[in-house]
Parts: C-alpha cells; sequence; structure tokens
C-alpha cells in the first residue's frame, strides 16, 4: 500500500485532467449537435435522412486514424480552410488542445446522435399530435414532451459518448499529437509508457479507464432498470 | 357547424370526402383502411389534405386555393386517440391542465376532475390508471382545452366490454351536454346506432351514403351500407318485371316493391328471415349447419347444390336446434334491400 501511495505521489496527472476536460467539452457538443441533427433526421423525407444519416453516422465506422487524417487535412494551416481559420478567427486545431476536443467530438458525435433519433424514433407519434392538438407549442413540445419521453435513450447516448471522448486515441493523435501536458491524454500516455517499457504506469491508467467504463456501464444498466416500469406499457 | 371538404392521395389511396356536421354527434362507419382516422387527421391538421376547404362556423381551418392551413395549436379542435395519447411522464393534474394556457384556473381544474370521477388520481400517472380512468382523463384533458369540435377516434376499442358499456353512457351524457360539432369514429354499429344522430358510410377512401342513423339502418340505400351496418345476406340480382328481381346466387326468385329502378344487388339482414312460410320469397333449405354463439343460433343454409350461404339468425329463446330445422324460410317483401349500381 505504502509503495502505491509513493507511486502514484511520482505520477504526473496531467494527461488525467487533459482528457476529464476533453471529455466534458467534446460531450456538450455532442450532446447539442447530436439532439439537434436527430431530431430534424427524424422528420426529414427519407432519401435525404438514408443519405445524412450515412453521412452522420460515418465517424463511428470509419477507422480513428482515418478520421483524424481527413481532420488533419482540413484544418491543416496550409489548406485553404484551416488556413482561412487561423489568420481570420486565429483558430488551430492541429497540435492543439482545440484539437482533441474536435477530434473527440467528432469521433464521439456518433454515439449520441444514434441513441438519440432511436429515442426519438419511439416516442409514440399520437402524443405528438395529442400535444399539438390540446395547444401547446412545438418548442414546448419538443422540451416538454418528446425529450421526457426519449430521456432513458439520451442519457444513456450521454454517458457512452463521454466514456468514447475521454477514450479517444486515434483521431486524437493525428490531429492534436501528444504534447505532454497540452494534449497527451489518458490513452496517449498508455502508449507512450508501454513503448518506453514502463508497464507500471501503463497499466495504472490501463486500470482507471477499465474502472471508469464497468462504472458507466453499470450506471447505465441500473438507470435502464430503474426506469422499466415506465416503458412498459401495461 | 364544421364544414369539410378534402381530397388526398397517398400511394393508391385516396381520399375524397365531403360532409357537414351541425351540433351533433356524426359517425363516419367504415371498415379499417376505409380512410376514417386520416379523415380525422385532416381536420386535426395533423396531416394535410391535397385540396379542398375545412371551415368551422364560418372560421377557415384550411383552404388549398387560398393557401390557408392553420396550425393545429390554433384549431381547437380536441382529438381523443384510440389509446388515449395521455402523456407518460405526466400524472393526471399535468396532462389536464397541459391545454388549459400558461396560467391554468385551479377550479375549473377542480370542475373536470370531479366531472370525470378522478377524486383522488390527480398525481397518478397514466401507467397507474385501469382503461376507464385513462378514457376520462383523455376526455377531460381533451374538453379542459375548451375545443370547438370534438373528434373521437374508437374511443371505445381499447376497453373490455364490461368497462365499455359503462364508458360509453358516461360520454354520451358528456356530449349530450357538451352539443357542439362532434365527430364519432367506429367500426361498431351498435355504438354509432346508440350515440349519433347522423352517419356517413366511408369505403375506399370515399363517402357513399349520408343519412339518419335510423334511415341507415332501416333502408341502406348502398351495399356499404348495408355491410357496415350489419347486413349478411348481399347477392347480386337483376330486374325481371316491375315487382320481381332474380337473385341466382341465392336461386331464388323475390316479389319486392315496384317503387326502386335499376336493381344490381340484393340484401336481407339475417334477422329479418322467418321459418315459416310458402309460396313468394320462400327459400327452401337444400344444406345446413348451425353455429352456436352466447344468446343466438345462426344457422348457415343453402337452396341448392352451388348456392351462396344465407344465415339467419335466432334468438335462444325463440328457436333451438331441437325444434328441428325448418324446410325452409320466408321474407317480407318490405324487409328486402334493393341496391342500385
Amino acid at each position: 500500500m505504502q509503495e502505491f501511495i509513493a507511486f502514484c505521489r511520482q505520477l504526473d496527472f496531467d494527461p488525467l485532467l487533459i482528457s476529464l476536460k476533453t471529455g466534458i467539452w467534446a460531450t456538450v457538443f455532442s450532446f447539442f449537435l447530436g439532439i439537434f441533427a436527430a431530431c430534424k433526421i427524424v422528420r426529414a423525407p427519407t432519401k435525404l435522412r438514408v443519405f445524412l444519416d450515412a453521412i452522420l453516422t460515418l465517424p463511428m465506422v470509419l477507422p480513428p486514424t482515418a478520421a483524424g487524417f481527413f481532420l488533419l487535412l482540413l484544418f491543416s494551416r496550409k489548406r485553404l480552410f484551416g488556413a482561412v481559420l487561423y489568420e481570420r478567427f486565429g483558430i488551430l486545431a492541429v497540435q492543439t488542445w482545440l484539437g482533441c476536443v474536435l477530434a473527440a467530438t467528432v469521433i464521439s458525435f456518433p454515439l449520441m446522435y444514434k441513441n438519440a433519433k432511436a429515442a426519438f424514433e419511439q416516442v409514440d407519434e399520437n402524443i405528438v399530435y395529442a400535444a399539438r392538438t390540446l395547444g401547446i407549442p412545438e418548442w414546448k413540445i419538443f422540451f416538454k414532451i418528446i425529450v421526457p419521453s426519449a430521456k432513458p435513450g439520451i442519457l444513456s447516448g450521454t454517458v457512452l459518448t463521454f466514456a468514447r471522448a475521454l477514450g479517444e486515441y486515434g483521431a486524437t493523435s493525428m490531429l492534436a499529437g501528444n504534447i505532454a501536458g497540452k494534449t497527451g491524454t489518458v490513452s496517449q500516455k498508455i502508449a507512450v509508457a508501454l513503448q518506453s517499457g514502463d508497464y507500471a504506469e501503463a497499466g495504472f491508467w490501463a486500470c482507471a479507464v477499465l474502472i471508469f467504463a464497468l462504472v458507466c456501464m453499470i450506471g447505465i444498466n441500473l438507470f435502464g432498470e430503474i426506469n422499466r416500469p415506465f416503458r412498459n406499457k401495461q | 357547424m364544421l364544414e369539410v371538404r378534402i381530397k388526398k392521395s397517398v400511394g393508391q389511396f385516396c381520399l375524397d370526402c365531403e360532409f357537414l356536421v351541425e351540433n351533433e354527434v356524426f359517425a363516419l362507419l367504415g371498415a379499417s383502411g376505409s380512410g376514417k382516422s386520416m379523415t380525422l387527421k385532416c381536420i386535426a391538421g395533423i396531416e394535410t389534405p391535397d385540396y379542398g376547404r375545412i371551415a368551422v362556423d364560418g372560421h377557415v381551418l384550411f383552404d388549398s386555393e387560398r393557401k390557408i392551413n392553420v396550425a393545429p395549436q390554433k384549431r381547437r379542435i380536441g382529438y381523443l386517440f384510440e389509446d388515449y395519447a395521455l402523456f407518460p411522464h405526466m400524472t393526471v393534474r399535468q396532462n389536464i391542465m397541459s391545454g388549459m394556457g400558461k396560467r391554468p384556473d385551479v377550479n375549473t381544474f377542480k370542475q373536470y376532475i370531479s366531472r370525470f370521477f378522478l377524486q383522488g388520481l390527480e398525481e397518478a400517472y397514466p401507467r397507474q390508471l385501469s382503461g376507464g380512468q385513462k378514457q376520462r382523463a383523455a376526455m377531460a384533458r381533451m374538453l379542459a382545452a375548451e375545443p370547438d369540435v370534438l373528434l373521437l377516434d374508437e374511443p371505445f376499442s381499447a376497453l373490455d366490454s364490461h368497462l365499455s358499456w359503462q364508458i360509453e353512457q358516461q360520454t354520451r351524457a358528456v356530449l349530450e351536454e357538451w352539443r357542439k360539432p362532434t365527430v364519432f369514429v367506429s367500426h361498431s354499429r351498435d355504438e354509432v346506432f346508440r350515440l349519433c344522430e347522423r352517419a356517413a358510410c366511408i369505403h375506399q377512401g370515399k363517402i357513399e351514403e349520408i343519412a339518419s342513423v335510423r334511415e341507415l339502418f332501416l333502408h341502406p340505400a348502398t351495399k356499404t351500407a348495408a355491410v357496415l351496418t350489419g347486413c349478411k345476406n348481399i347477392a347480386e340480382a337483376y330486374r325481371l318485371d316491375s315487382s320481381h328481381i332474380s337473385a341466382p346466387e341465392w336461386g331464388v326468385t323475390l316479389l319486392v316493391p315496384v317503387t326502386a329502378i335499376s336493381v344490381s344487388a340484393v340484401g336481407i339482414r339475417s334477422h329479418h328471415l322467418k321459418p315459416e312460410g310458402s309460396g313468394e320469397n320462400y327459400f327452401p333449405v337444400h344444406t345446413y349447419h348451425i353455429l352456436e354463439d352466447a344468446f343466438e343460433w345462426n344457422l348457415s343454409f343453402r337452396t341448392k347444390e352451388d348456392g351462396a350461404w344465407i344465415q339467419w339468425s335466432v334468438s335462444k329463446t325463440e328457436w333451438s336446434p331441437a325444434e328441428g330445422v325448418p324446410e325452409g324460410f320466408w321474407v317480407s317483401q318490405g324487409d328486402i334491400l334493393l341496391f342500385g349500381e
């Protein structure tokens, strides 16, 4: 025990802070963007829906390194879009913490979007129609009726999004790189520690991530169980 | 008064109907998939018709020519859904108050609670209510929003039959007090007969007949109306002379009133056959089989080997198979229904 405490004392906790900060911001962006995209897509005409859904889900099925490569192409200061962003607005995503957030957002977005969409689709449409005939305005229908009905799906989507954003590696390493104290996230720390033969440090971080992921999943399942009588129509 | 004249195509299906509803309960009677619910959704503004006009007391809700399409929120139309569509995450109180505007009046709310026998259930969630309580909560929510028109979409079909009778009586009392245009959709002819003053028969998206309920059940003018009002025996027929028709599927010639002009089909209600008689309008029994209902016997017979089956229904108090199967049946010419093209 003494040894473990001593080990923790000498450990650099920067990667944890960077990962948490990145995860929280990416989750915030994905949360709003995912819900917005999901509620627009559910109402879109069929052809458009099929096409847009494929595009929005792409970051989930694409290898993260490939996604990172495309992000790098887009945001590089040497390319048009990246150059305009940097020169006009001073925004730089390559090799910066902003790049971490951007990569994590892009990769975790489909999880939020997919879960929110599934949750919206299973909301009984008669409930929405009834709300309209009762004179309830559309924005209120969305926030007071659709979102609460879709709450379990949205919540599990948020947790999965956060977990995914927290552990993002591939796209982050391509876009933001691994700059210690700046863009060095936990997942990148594990890779670096392993490469330099520091099994203790790699092991510590890997176990921390494992426990965190497990807690998240058990939390989602518990929430699902608590809400079961709500979902089952008697 | 509710005026409806709408046309809407969805794939192969084409809805085309026109009717007026005074301060009365007006039924849309039709088989499933005939366009009843679609019509209600168009009136409520949930679906948009391709052409036509919908107005309440002269106030236009939809007019394709003048490009008017009032949002469902502004139409003041109450809609009772088959599954009641109560908001599952809201209590009875929140459900009823949801349509009462920004500052719901507590006294008005209490009136609805007592009027619909919901005392003590104010804080209950829909999942904790019985079928009948859900129906009453949905009625209260609908009326609390103070609509100008009511649309009732199969309001009793989700209830057990013994409960449905009780709820029907309560609904009937509420509607009698309310007296504004009400459209009642059902496939149950008995409910329509008990609750409505006039009815429209809708078949494949088209209204074939509008008449008072009594008239519709006694003298349906179309085959659709006859089937929907429960006429079990319908056959093709053609006129022989001014007072006779032939129904080849049944193998009989029938003496009929002289009035009808052209005849393409004939109908006889299963209760109107009498197990007696001979001569004119007589159906000799060739083969038969018997089906037992809870309170009725249903005897199907035909008059010849390849003939169509004809059904006779009789109360168990009046006849039983032990008395022996009649040799033939007779029908009064006044009970014969004739249909044109």
